[in-house]
């Protein structure tokens, strides 16, 4: 597979390791009332579609980058391809 | 001249006389020959004997598609099984044998097979060996092993090179017929980046094998002419003898060179074949197609082939199977054969031609409407029995006969990510269909286009088509004047009625009638036939009798051939040597090797040397006069624990972590906190996963407000980097924190022992004061050794002694280490490898990598208190998770046998004194166990139920594995020095 | 000055070089290589601080910059490996990390890496059996990261068929030999 890659283009799936479901940016408060349940959630309950999945990837042999790839994982078409740390502000993470 | 069948003209150069030997008896042949046309050329055409039946067998084709030609390859170490005679080129000195018969090809003693065919119809297997059980493994298989099977392996290592490589394109190519030379003409010119792969020798595909004129130029003329002009262009790169094997996502090719084949042994330091992996923008199939058989009674016979491979034995090679050929047809290929033969003035017995308007021939009489019943002759075709369209039979004599039974595109790449061809009634075959994978577009007669003009004009518009789609002009490469026919043909699958067999897969001795025998049993879905009847399994993959069977179920099963549907094409398109997909990742090269900065050192000193990941890591360093292992490791341990020993812990790994945030950071990824560790001083850190289990440990020094050095195990060095970007990036992408790991860069050696400060201080640089009350336990620092060389001081101790880690770079490990044994020598300082190490460390009871096993938390660690609460950090929430916080929750503690004499292993697990031994009952399990030179026993650590308040219990520690059981007693891990006086010495 | 010897990657006292056909494959001891990483959100100060020091701009994606002896390439985002000659610059890391005071962090990379130059007509012939990276396609400052014999390398375009190739220390040797057979292959198929 080619993942494209936001800053440097076309790069081989070889390049990356894969990490999973993209849901793993959404880590719950520690703090929350619930959070032993969130976190079991989190940890644990994850989509498993055929077809658009939004996964992780880590350019490992590369720029180090984690991205967020979304990936149709019937024909494996990439459509979308992002920086994770982007996606995860985004998303409302910061520090 | 031997070389009867030997005609005129052809592309083979009679300057240069080739010898070979096949089944010990020498032949000649020319430059330009293959194997199957010099055998051809010499009057031979058993070349094999069938798989099953053990039938007599000659080439059915003239490429890679051949299902019976298949032979042993060379000799010795190069034996190679399974080799095509129809594709090996010929070279001086080949030698090949055929295969599957004993004790020679013509009087095979298997052929008994033959005379008891009814027993080894279709689901022989599944039928016959079924009971008892016990006769599978022991009886049953080794019989069909023997029995089955084609080609025999050398049993010797594969004595080749195999290189891969990786290619960059606009457009590849695939096949170099007049369609993919049109193409590359195209988009070469237009200045395109193109590969045009060939899995020939030469270029031009079918051009080279028939008789028809391009403009005023013969095929093969125009295509050289054509090569030479894509020779000339620097942005147009052709591979010929390379098969693209395979169609992979987003446009990547792999395809395999054979770089050597063609000669005797590679050139030295040459590969035999390359693997290459062709990233394409797009790609273009030119495969071409494959001519496929009529299947009648005992059609098997050697002489009897498909008439395309007639015309190019005769054309290309000028070599002609016989000085007698019949032609069996259903379309006027046949007749095209009957003229290229007459051309050659071979006889044409006659034409037998199954379409009642079949045309007639200036070279030969014409069966219309006629079909063959029946072949005769015992090691080669000699008669043909011909049912006459009024129902007459004729005999009809002949040495060879050329079967046209239509062609099928070459469809296969198209079906690699499951793509599905398409039924064209035009030419009573499967053509590509829309699905084909993304970026691949197909011309010529892999796209059913059969014409030679039409193959020309569709490879010229394609180029220009997908070019255009890249953003390149393109201007479509003029077509010459060029054969145009139509395809006039009539569907005929094969001859009915007869009580003989007619086969359909040569390769699997797989007949019509077993095609019959599966629809009748039920077998009826076109996978479950292939697997039922192994049609189109094997080395050719069914590519000439694939279509026949289709052609049986749906007419057996009332539906149309498309209906019936096509089993899927899978990579690789021809059969591809393991070897190749190694590469050069063999033996010591399978994996990179590490070597730390004392490797050269500690091969001076005829050090042992362990594997650890990719690390080669001194295991133990041996002295004259020791002859085990463990009087090696128990010196080492003595005389650290009694002076000072040295030891490389380079392999940990090292990670620069810097940034405001940096002690934040760390309090978040270590489950106890950092956030107040002072300057200069290093901590434990334990890291958990977030599922609560631990992950890895290590120690983390500041060695500035914003600036510190984490350590990691030497196997988890990767994996916690990955962790900490995940940290970084995905969870907290505004902590300023930056990352990079260090662990090459620094040559670390642990000193350790009560002389290690005393030896310290001779190499550390003075104005640096490494007293206990300048630089206590735990403390950490910059520094410089030996006059000014820059380094890093860490007191830290995986020992339990006195100790220090000490860091340079690595340039100077080499020297940095002889400089230690050097300073040491008054101290009677002594290397110590892993293994000492390890014994220490459970000593010590210091976790490791046996502790830190994936399925235990901080609180089975005995760490359980160190999980702040104060904060978030990864993983501390789910460790309060109730299951793994239960009363009896395992607990690492020691183990010591209550007869010293009796050793502890590792794996053991651990029962009550008396009572049953089983699972239900286990209350842990032992995890590393060593033998302790100080205490003089065996000792080891690991996890027991509750096992924090059963010090002074007796358990035993049973290992089923060797039938080994062991009474232990339960006391605290820390084995050495509990109070850990010594290493704050 | 301090009396211990270096010795290069491949374990000797100086550096190994060897001519396979038209290709030169030469290890490069003579390299001080220094890790510059801009802190969030100091991009732009990092990236002016470090004209002033180096005179080169904090090199884009995929490219490098350099000036005399020092060249600087990117290696990830806000991040780039400064190198000049060991022999002038061993202590290359101390001084950026003062003169680039701490809108940055700056990591001594020096001896985490083994360099290969690889330079002759042939060169392309070699990495296109090592590594999926174009490298025709590389401008003449071009770099890029990509695995040769299982091992993550920087490559480095420093001319017309002069590509300097970064890998990691410790396997030195792996890459090395891997390289080495590779020309030779490259050489015995001409």
């Amino acid at each position: 597979m080619i993942i494209n890659h936001p800053i440097l283009g076309p790069r081989d799936a070889q390049e990356f390791t894969y990490l999973g479901d993209a849901s793993l940016l959404n880590r719950p408060d520690w703090q929350a009332n619930d959070a032993a349940d969130q976190f079991y959630n989190y940890q644990y309950l994850r989509d498993n579609p055929a077809g658009e999945h939004r996964e992780l990837w880590f350019h490992e042999q590369g720029d180090r980058s984690w991205l967020v790839v979304t990936r149709n994982t019937v024909t494996h078409e990439i459509s979308k391809v992002e920086l994770a740390s982007d996606v995860a502000r985004k998303e409302g993470r910061s520090k | 001249m031997t070389q009867k069948n030997r005609l005129t003209g052809g592309l083979i150069d009679r300057t240069k006389p080739l010898e070979f030997k096949f089944d010990g008896k020498s032949y000649e042949g020319f430059e330009g020959d293959t194997l199957a046309s010099a055998l051809l050329a010499n009057n031979v055409r058993l070349m094999g004997r069938s798989f099953k039946y053990h039938r007599p067998r000659g080439p059915l084709t003239a490429g890679s598609e051949e299902p019976n030609a298949i032979v042993e390859l060379r000799t010795g170490n190069r034996q190679e099984p399974n080799t095509r005679a129809t594709t090996a080129e010929l070279y001086d000195g080949l030698i090949a044998n055929s295969q599957n018969r004993w004790p020679s090809l013509k009087h095979d003693f298997m052929a008994i097979n033959d005379r008891f065919s009814q027993f080894f119809a279709a689901g022989f297997y599944y039928k016959t060996f079924m009971w008892p059980a016990a006769f599978w493994e022991k009886v049953y298989e080794p019989i069909i092993r023997k029995a089955a099977g084609l080609g025999s392996l050398s049993m010797e290592a594969d004595p080749d090179a195999y290189d891969k490589g990786f290619l960059h394109c606009d457009l590849l190519i695939i096949g170099a017929g007049p369609a993919g030379l049109s193409a590359a003409l195209t988009a070469g010119r237009a200045g395109a980046r193109v590969i045009m792969s060939e899995e020939d020798y030469i270029c031009g595909g079918r051009l080279n094998s028939e008789t028809y004129t391009l403009d005023d130029m013969t095929g093969t003329e125009w295509a050289a002419q054509t090569l030479a002009e894509l020779q000339s262009l620097p942005n147009v790169r052709i591979m010929t003898r390379t098969t693209v094997i395979g169609s992979y996502d987003h446009g990547i090719y792999g395809a395999v060179e054979r770089v050597s084949d063609h000669i005797a042994v590679p050139a030295d330091g040459a590969p035999r074949q390359t693997l290459w992996r062709i990233y394409s923008k797009q790609a273009l199939l030119c495969a071409g197609s494959t001519e496929r058989p009529i299947a009648f009674e005992n059609n098997d016979r050697p002489g009897i082939m498909l008439g395309g491979a007639v015309r190019s034995y005769v054309n290309r090679w000028a070599a002609t199977p016989a000085q007698e050929i019949a032609i069996f047809t259903n379309n006027d290929d046949g007749h095209r054969t009957a003229a290229d033969l007459a051309a050659k003035g071979i006889k044409v017995s006659a034409i037998i031609d199954t379409r009642a308007d079949a045309p007639t021939s200036e070279h030969t009489t014409v069966l219309a409407g006629a079909k063959v019943k029946d072949s005769l002759g015992r090691l080669g075709v000699k008669q043909l029995s011909v049912e006459l369209a009024d129902g007459s039979i004729r005999n009809v004599s002949c040495e060879a006969v050329a079967v046209s039974g239509g062609w099928n595109p070459n469809v296969h790449m198209t079906c690699h990510q499951r793509g599905r061809p398409e039924w064209d009634e035009n030419i009573a075959a499967f053509v590509p269909g829309k699905d084909g994978p993304p970026g691949l577009s197909v011309a010529g007669s892999a796209a059913g286009i059969m014409s030679t003009h039409g193959a020309l004009t569709s490879g010229a518009k394609s180029a220009v088509a997908i070019l255009k789609g890249l953003g390149i002009k393109a201007k479509a490469a003029k077509t010459p004047e060029a054969e145009d026919a139509p395809v006039s043909l009539q569907p005929y699958w094969y001859v009915k009625g007869g009580k003989g067999r007619a086969w359909l897969d040569q390769q699997n001795d797989v007949t019509v009638k077993d095609v019959k025998l599966a629809h009748q049993e039920n077998f009826r879905s076109v996978e479950h036939l292939k697997r039922y009847t192994t049609l189109g399994m094997a080395t050719d993959q069914g590519k000439t009798s694939n279509m026949g069977g289709l052609a049986i179920m749906a007419e057996l099963a009332g539906k149309s051939i498309p209906e019936v549907g096509t089993t899927i094409f899978r990579p690789p398109y021809t059969p591809t040597s393991l070897g190749v997909l190694g590469g050069r990742a063999v033996g010591k090269n399978f994996h990179p090797t590490r070597k730390t900065p004392s490797h050269f050192w500690a091969e001076e000193r005829g050090a042992v040397f362990v594997e650890v990941g990719n690390w080669l890591r001194a295991q133990w360093f041996p002295i004259a006069g020791e002859t085990h292992w463990r009087q090696s490791v128990d010196r080492e341990v003595l005389a650290t624990r009694k002076s000072v020993g040295i030891c490389d812990v380079t392999t940990l790994g090292k990670i620069d972590v810097q940034g405001a945030n940096a002690s934040e950071f760390l309090n978040k990824v270590y489950c106890n906190g950092f956030a107040k560790l002072a300057v200069g001083k290093t901590r434990y850190g334990l890291m958990l996963r977030e599922d609560g289990i631990a992950m890895d440990d290590g120690t983390a020094g500041r060695m500035a407000k914003d600036h510190f050095v984490v350590t990691t195990t030497t196997a988890n060095a990767v994996s916690v980097y990955r962790h900490m970007e995940f940290c970084r990036q995905c969870l907290w992408p505004d902590i300023d924190v930056q990352l990079i790991s260090t662990t090459e860069s620094w040559a670390q050696y642990a000193v350790a022992g009560p002389n290690s400060r005393k030896l310290l201080e001779k190499v550390v640089d003075r104005e640096f004061d490494i007293t206990n009350e300048a630089f206590p336990f735990m403390a950490c620092g910059e520094i410089t050794v030996c006059g000014g060389l820059r380094a890093r001081l860490f007191r830290i101790s995986f020992s339990g002694e006195l100790a220090y880690e000490i860091a340079v770079p690595t340039r100077y490990g080499d020297a940095m280490i002889r400089k230690l044994m050097e300073a040491g020598e008054e101290f009677d300082a002594v290397p110590y490898g892993t293994e000492a190490l390890g014994v220490m460390r459970i000593e010590k009871g210091h976790a490791a990598g046996n502790e830190l096993n994936g399925t235990t938390t901080a609180l089975n660690l005995g760490m359980g208190r160190m999980v702040s609460k104060k904060k978030d950090s990864i993983g501390s929430t789910l460790s309060e998770r109730v299951g793994l916080k239960k009363d009896d929750a395992l607990m690492q503690v020691g183990f010591k046998p209550v007869d010293s004499k009796e050793p502890v292993v590792a794996g053991s697990h651990l029962m009550a004194k008396t009572g049953e031994v089983n699972a239900a009952v286990d209350q842990g399990y032992i995890t590393s166990a060593a033998y302790s030179p100080i205490l003089e026993s065996s000792i080891g650590i690991g996890f027991l139920k509750d096992g924090k308040n059963r010090k002074g219990e007796i358990m035993r520690a049973v290992n089923p594995l060797k039938n080994q059981t062991v009474f232990v007693e339960v006391v605290s891990a820390h084995f050495v020095d509990p109070d850990g006086e010594r290493l704050r010495a | 000055m301090h009396n211990l010897k270096p010795i290069t990657a491949l374990g000797g006292n100086k550096a190994q070089i060897e001519t396979i056909g038209t290709v030169t494959i030469s290890e490069c001891p003579d390299v001080s290589l220094t890790s510059v990483t801009a802190r969030l959100g100091a991009e732009k100060t990092t990236a002016t601080a470090f004209k002033k020091v180096l005179g080169i701009g904090f090199p884009k994606p995929m490219l490098s910059e350099t000036k005399d002896n020092v060249t600087a390439f990117w290696t990830g985002p806000n991040q780039c490996f400064v190198e000049a000659p060991y022999a002038t610059h061993e202590t290359l890391a101390a001084s950026l990390a003062t003169s680039l005071e701490n809108k940055t962090s700056v990591t001594e990379q020096s001896d985490g890496w083994v360099r290969f130059d690889l330079d002759g007509t042939d060169c392309f012939s070699v990495l296109e059996r090592s590594c999926a990276a174009d490298t025709p396609t590389m401008p003449m400052n071009g770099v890029t990261r990509t695995i040769i014999e299982h091992l993550g390398c920087f490559v480095l375009r420093r001319s017309d068929h002069h590509f300097s190739i970064y890998g990691p220390r410790s396997s030195a040797g792996s890459l090395h030999h891997a390289l080495v057979a590779t020309a030779r292959s490259v050489l015995a198929q001409k």
